[in-house]
């Protein structure tokens, strides 16, 4: 059979539309993708930038911190590897001088020096980690918070390099065995992703409080740093707070009140 | 021309036998990997990048090397590298191959590596350092290709290759500058936070490459009948004379700055790297061997009278290379994670299977490059053979 001018151009002409459409049809299923998983639901929480406030002195006892952090780590399905070489942490206790290298100064009240203080993923505005991923399988959304896709990840750890608070943890094992108890609710994570704090973006989609934030008893303030009223800038503006390395220009949204007052 | 690598010596067989002995254990070593996950290896939550990153970054330079050969070549018209400017092009081409596969073992979910073609970002420096490095690979196979199946005709390369050639210079630059933005641009890392570092990776490649070259022109020159030529090595071992002194200069103002200053966190990495950091020294007899040998190597490179006896320079070679080895393929990346972002040390060392997996990497490269100049060789010996066409 041979193809002439005729037929040939029919052909070609109904390719390029098949191969159009089907461009556009895929482009709208990412499209509605992305959208459907930043559309807030009817209680959604909503926030210009998410920030957080730790009130390190209301912070007391072991039971404390550890109510804080199983919280976050259990309701995340954060495996329990039990060594420092593979594990994953969200959230975390770390001594003053450690959180604050190079702010730490010589003569300061022992309460503080030797106090835990919780680390976490800042939620920077400005995120290298972002700035670094080659897939953009870590992305900073709308609302400022700094998420991840770990579909996506292809786990080279540039973030890792890149991120200047040490908040990132990777699995460098499959972690599904080291979680106690699975919380079906929300994904478990595979061998060979990074993987971090969330801001509890799937909670804060269903109009409630990140979970470290309500097992606090009033130590961690959760609110919009943009807007004047809110719980994070009314404890801000009432007490004298420092971020981790604001020199370097990453733009922190979590802030730690040091010597905090009753107001806060 | 592929069929030159298929006849070859007892001698040639047995090394690639060899070779295929490493990679079959490395493969497999990479397979434990695979089912395991990166945690089989030595790195960690605060050294999360080791061995294979820190072989890639290295590998990159050799790679980057190959210009120091086209430049004189191609621009000054300095003939005298005519025979073996094919050798830097085919030691490019292993180098390169050897990066690829250094960053696909570091990867976490290898099988997802298409992302960064498929989700293309143009903020992250590791994108377009996957773009330049392959652009350097598919320039250097087809340079190398068209110049050497022309010269084995007898005839002039085509002129549609020059381009190309000419690309390939600052192509070299842009390959290990990309790699140095990795790290020169990563906020809170400060021993990779400085503006040299590009400018030392560039030192440290035009040393340890051509440093590489010598010693494998001797080798050619002693398996085979085709001899790149005493000046052309000489003129190579002054390259890696100045190169050294370069990268020596730089690593020197590293030290200036961070110890002048006294600003804790510049001077730390330094400290652990050299004298050990909070008790921590794993790396200090590795570090204080690469500094023994540069210097010993400067001596014997400075001074053209033991420049010249070739016993001298290839010893010289050997330590520029294991110097600048252990300087940029293990103590620059492990440095950057230590003291972690707590100012708490973490040490790193290699396990046994990332070691395997290395080893078969780096028999990979050296099985390309057995394969490649055994055939530019048996070219080279045809060709030697015509008395006037040259």
């Amino acid at each position: 059979m041979s193809v002439n001018r005729r037929k040939f151009l029919k052909i070609a002409g109904a390719s390029a539309l098949i191969g159009l459409t089907g461009t556009i049809t895929i482009e709208e299923l990412l499209k509605s993708n992305a959208e459907a998983s930043v559309t807030p639901g009817p209680d959604a929480l909503t926030a210009k930038r998410w920030g957080m406030v730790i009130d390190v002195n209301k912070i007391k006892t072991k039971e404390d911190y550890e109510k804080i952090i199983h919280a976050c780590h259990s309701i995340h399905n954060v495996p329990d590897i039990g060594n420092t070489k593979d594990e994953v942490k969200w959230i975390w206790e770390e001594e003053y001088e450690n959180t604050f290298p190079g702010v730490s100064d010589e003569f300061i009240p022992d309460g503080i020096k030797h106090k835990p203080f919780l680390a976490l993923c800042n939620h920077c505005a400005n995120p290298p980690c972002v700035r670094v991923c080659p897939t953009k399988a870590t992305f900073k959304r709308p609302d400022g918070i700094v998420a991840m896709d770990y579909h996506r990840c292809i786990g080279c750890r540039f973030c890792m390099a890149a991120c200047p608070f040490g908040a990132r943890s990777f699995n460098w094992r499959d972690p599904r065995p080291f979680i106690k108890e699975e919380n079906k609710e929300f994904p478990t994570r595979m061998k060979g992703v990074v993987e971090k704090c969330t801001f509890c973006s799937e909670r804060l989609a269903r109009g409630l409080q990140p979970a470290c934030v309500e097992k606090s008893n009033g130590a961690l303030v959760f609110g919009d740093l943009d807007n004047p009223n809110s719980d994070v800038r009314k404890a801000l503006s009432a007490n004298y707070a420092i971020r981790r390395k604001p020199e370097i220009g990453t733009a922190p949204s979590v802030y730690y009140i040091i010597g905090g007052n009753e107001h806060a | 021309m592929l069929e030159k690598a298929l006849t070859g010596s007892k001698g040639y067989w047995t090394w690639i036998i060899i070779l295929l002995a490493i990679i079959g254990v490395g493969f497999i070593s990479y397979l434990r990997q695979f089912d395991y996950g990166l945690g089989i290896t030595g790195m960690s939550r605060d050294v999360s990048w080791g061995f294979y990153i820190s072989q890639f970054t290295f590998l990159v330079g050799v790679a980057a090397s190959a210009v120091m050969l086209v430049i004189p070549y191609y621009l000054h018209d300095f003939k005298k590298f005519g025979k073996i400017v094919i050798l830097g092009e085919f030691l490019a081409i292993a180098a390169v191959t050897m990066c690829i596969l250094f960053i696909f073992v570091d990867l976490g979910q290898p099988a997802r590596v298409m992302n960064v073609i498929l989700h293309p970002t143009p903020n992250s420096i590791l994108f377009w350092d996957a773009m330049v490095l392959n652009g350097y690979l598919f320039i250097n196979l087809i340079v190398g290709w068209t110049t050497l199946t022309a010269d084995r005709k007898g005839v002039p390369p085509p002129n549609w290759i020059k381009p190309f050639i000419y690309l390939s210079i600052p192509w070299a630059v842009s390959i290990h500058t990309v790699t140095a933005f990795l790290y020169a641009g990563l906020p809170g890392r400060h021993f990779w936070l400085t503006a040299v570092m590009a400018a030392r990776f560039l030192g440290s490649a035009f040393a340890s490459g051509p440093a590489l070259l010598i010693l494998l022109c001797f080798l050619v020159r002693k398996v085979s009948k085709f001899d790149p030529g005493k000046d052309a090595i000489q003129a190579l071992g002054k390259i890696v004379t100045y190169a050294m002194f370069a990268n020596v200069f730089l690593l020197g103002l590293e030290f200036f700055t961070a110890f002048y200053s006294q600003i804790p966190g510049h001077m730390h990495p330094f400290v652990y790297l050299y004298a050990g950091l909070d008790g921590y020294s794993k790396l200090v007899p590795l570090m204080w061997i690469s500094t023994i040998l540069a210097i010993v190597s400067l001596i014997i490179l400075v001074n053209p009278n033991t420049r010249r006896k070739e016993k001298m320079l290839a010893f010289a070679c050997a330590a520029v290379f294991i110097s600048l080895w252990i300087d940029k393929g293990f103590g620059l990346v492990v440095g950057g994670f230590v003291p972690n972002m707590f100012e708490r040390v973490t040490e790193y060392w290699p396990s046994l299977t990332e070691g395997l997996i290395t080893l078969g990497i780096w028999s990979i490269g050296f099985l390309v490059l057995t394969v490649l100049y055994k055939i530019a060789i048996a070219v080279r010996e045809q060709t030697a053979s015509w008395p006037e066409l040259h």
